[in-house]
């Protein structure tokens, strides 16, 4: 009975080849056209919203120096730093799990490296080490909470939102009486460290692009932008490590497998209890480097900073493609869900359009984006005989 | 190496006062396919997972290869070659059949911090390994929620041949299959026989099990009524032996006193 019908799949096989040689079809599906295929990888949705939201921000807002050398710098910085918690927030979310700590962590970071450097003398270097070593830890404790206890992570990290951000402030406080801490460049200043994050690079290259005039300077003929952030460095970098992470280590195939089915990939010998560890402190690990790029770029941390981050990035991660329940989901996706969210956010200023929009607009975007990845999923694991 | 690759030999094991399995012996033999039948509440699922390290025997021995052995955990029993493909099979959907095949052993080319799970290659293993069961899968990187039950079971008895099993429990294969799908579980299971496996098959389907197996253990109610070879029971035979068989012979009596009774009336 199947001998028949496999003799058939080779002779069929032979023609597909020359076409399209690795297209998922069924024995009784003669040919799935490429556009179908297009739709089931995660990031699609994300990045055609992206093309069009340029798109109509090309239409509506092509003139207003949105798209002049400032007006990129803006949105993609915007979009860099959400980019850069979505990608750990991302990861951990294929993996099961949720961290809604992520913004409370950015507030509590950056007291962690300013309040030693400018009270306590630290050299800068030391504090920020201070700051990651430190976020790392309570990562650690939070993902630890969860495995161990079996616990919701939605309940574990909502309790630490609240007792993050309650230390920040409370501990704020009571080392410097007060709760937004400023000056801290100038203790930065050629501390090698800092520049890491608070630096820009390519220096030469925007000059050379004032001196052929192909961006706007000032009177002088200085560049208005005269370089790139970090933080989008960091952004574009850790996108790279961590979807080849993903897609090409035997560590990506666990997250896979932990966020799938946590039963099956444990009695296959997958360590999931470590991968949910380690991904909690990624995403304490990312979220420190968000906030020690706005402190360094910025001068001053304060403690009310990365409110509500920890849901804008679980937004650019769902816009991404990623499904809630976990075992699915692209890191490039939540990127573009992060350049998505900087781009309108920015890009309402520009039209002139009430900024109140905004949230309709990301409300709306969202359920949107769980409609169609819901839809996906059933289209990736109905079997179809 | 020993006549049997792995021997039964008067195992008991209770739980608290229940008697689960009383004085079982059982041989089973490589390139052999042993089927284990019996009614729900046999002990069919205690034996398995005696058999795969889960559970200790409370009383007798098992021996390995002619070697007494005792598991302290399933990934000792899977050390040493006894894998079991358990019906959730330990597969997840969303994720691709190069992907599930290689779960948790992925295979890596690469050093340090370069390491990395080289697809290209695990991808024309897993496709192969398939082709050995007879499944021609087209695309290994197709999420595999959109393939058969029985292609399921199927990989999953792959990987299992793949990752150097020598015996293999298949627990319930054909439980929740159809006809057509059952027929291709039961030829892959004869394949991993002409591999040279030992395969312990449990149904309680006679008519999965009859046709392929050569060997036959009889569970009741946590007791062997006897292994037999194929040669020494005819089917009917097996069937009657089975819980079942007495019962059903009360109840085709009972049938034919109403049919008896209608026509009376």
């Amino acid at each position: 009975m199947t001998d028949q019908i496999h003799s058939v799949d080779v002779s069929e096989m032979g023609r597909d080849k020359s076409a399209e040689s690795d297209t998922a079809v069924d024995e009784r599906v003669r040919k799935v056209p490429a556009w179908k295929r297009l739709l089931h990888r995660p990031e699609f949705g994300a990045i055609s919203g992206a093309v069009l939201v340029f798109v109509f921000f090309f239409i509506t807002a092509g003139d207003s120096g949105m798209f002049a050398s400032d007006g990129i710098m803006n949105w993609a910085t915007v979009s860099a730093q959400l980019g850069l918690i979505a990608i750990s927030a991302c990861l951990l979310m294929i993996a099961g799990e949720f961290d809604l700590s992520i913004g409370s962590m950015i507030g509590f970071a950056g007291m962690m490296m300013t309040i030693p450097a400018v009270y306590w003398g630290w050299p800068i270097w030391g504090a920020i080490l201070f700051a990651f070593v430190g976020a790392m830890m309570i990562g650690f404790i939070n993902g630890y909470i969860v495995v161990k206890t079996g616990l919701p992570s939605f309940i574990v990290s909502l309790a630490f939102l609240f007792i993050l951000r309650g230390l920040t402030i409370a501990l704020s406080i009571l080392f410097t009486n007060r709760t937004i801490i400023g000056g801290i460049d100038k203790y930065a200043e050629g501390d090698w460290l800092a520049v890491v994050f608070g630096g820009t690079i390519g220096h030469g290259f925007f000059i050379w692009l004032a001196d052929m005039g192909l961006i706007s300077t000032y009177k002088d003929g200085y560049p208005i932008v005269d370089g790139i952030p970090m933080v989008i460095i960091w952004c574009i970098g850790l996108a790279i490590v961590a979807s080849w992470v993903l897609l090409r280590t035997s560590f990506g195939n666990w997250i896979f497998a932990t966020g799938g089915d946590d039963k099956a990939a444990r009695n296959v010998g997958v360590p999931v209890d470590k991968v949910k560890i380690s991904l909690f402190m990624f995403t304490a690990f990312t979220a420190t480097v968000y906030a020690a790029c706005q402190v360094f770029e910025f001068g001053s941390a304060a403690a009310d900073r990365g409110v509500l981050k920890e849901f804008e990035a679980i937004i650019a991660v769902v816009i991404g493609g990623a499904l809630l329940t976990g075992g699915y989901g692209s890191v490039i996706g939540a990127c573009f869900g992060a350049l998505i969210f900087g781009v309108v956010q920015m890009g309402i200023f520009f039209t002139g359009i009430d900024s109140d929009w905004f949230r309709v607009f990301l409300g709306g975007m969202l359920l949107i984006a769980v409609l169609f990845n819901n839809y996906i999923r059933k289209k990736v694991t109905e079997a179809r005989h | 190496m020993s006549e049997f690759i792995i021997e039964l030999k008067n195992v008991s094991r209770f739980f608290g006062s229940v008697i689960a399995l009383k004085d079982i012996n059982m041989q089973v033999k490589l390139g052999e396919v042993h089927c284990l039948l019996g009614d729900n509440g046999a002990g069919k699922s205690t034996l398995i997972k005696t058999l795969a390290g889960v559970h200790a025997p409370s009383e007798g021995e098992y021996y390995l290869d002619g070697k007494p052995v005792v598991f302290k955990s399933p990934v000792e029993a899977l050390d040493a070659g006894i894998a079991t493909v358990y019906q959730d099979l330990a597969l997840v959907p969303l994720m691709s059949v190069t992907r599930n095949f290689f779960m948790g052993r992925e295979l890596t080319t690469g050093r340090g911090i370069f390491k990395r799970f080289d697809l290209e290659k695990a991808n024309r293993i897993a496709q192969a390994g398939m082709a050995e069961m007879g499944i021609n899968v087209r695309d290994p990187s197709q999420a595999i929620g959109t393939m058969s039950g029985g292609e399921k079971q199927c990989l999953a008895i792959a990987r299992a041949i793949h990752f150097g099993a020598k015996v293999l429990i298949l627990d319930e294969p054909t439980a929740a299959l159809g006809v057509k799908q059952s027929a291709n579980v039961l030829k892959v299971v004869a394949k991993a026989k002409a591999r040279g496996l030992a395969v312990i098959l449990i149904t309680h389907n006679v008519h999965h099990a009859y046709p392929i197996a050569d060997r036959f253990t009889l569970l009741n109610r946590g007791q062997s009524l006897g292994s037999f070879l194929k040669s020494e029971v005819s089917r009917e035979d097996v069937l009657e032996m089975m819980a079942g068989g007495q019962e059903l012979d009360e109840l085709t009596a009972e049938l034919e006193e109403f049919s008896r009774l209608d026509a009376t009336a």
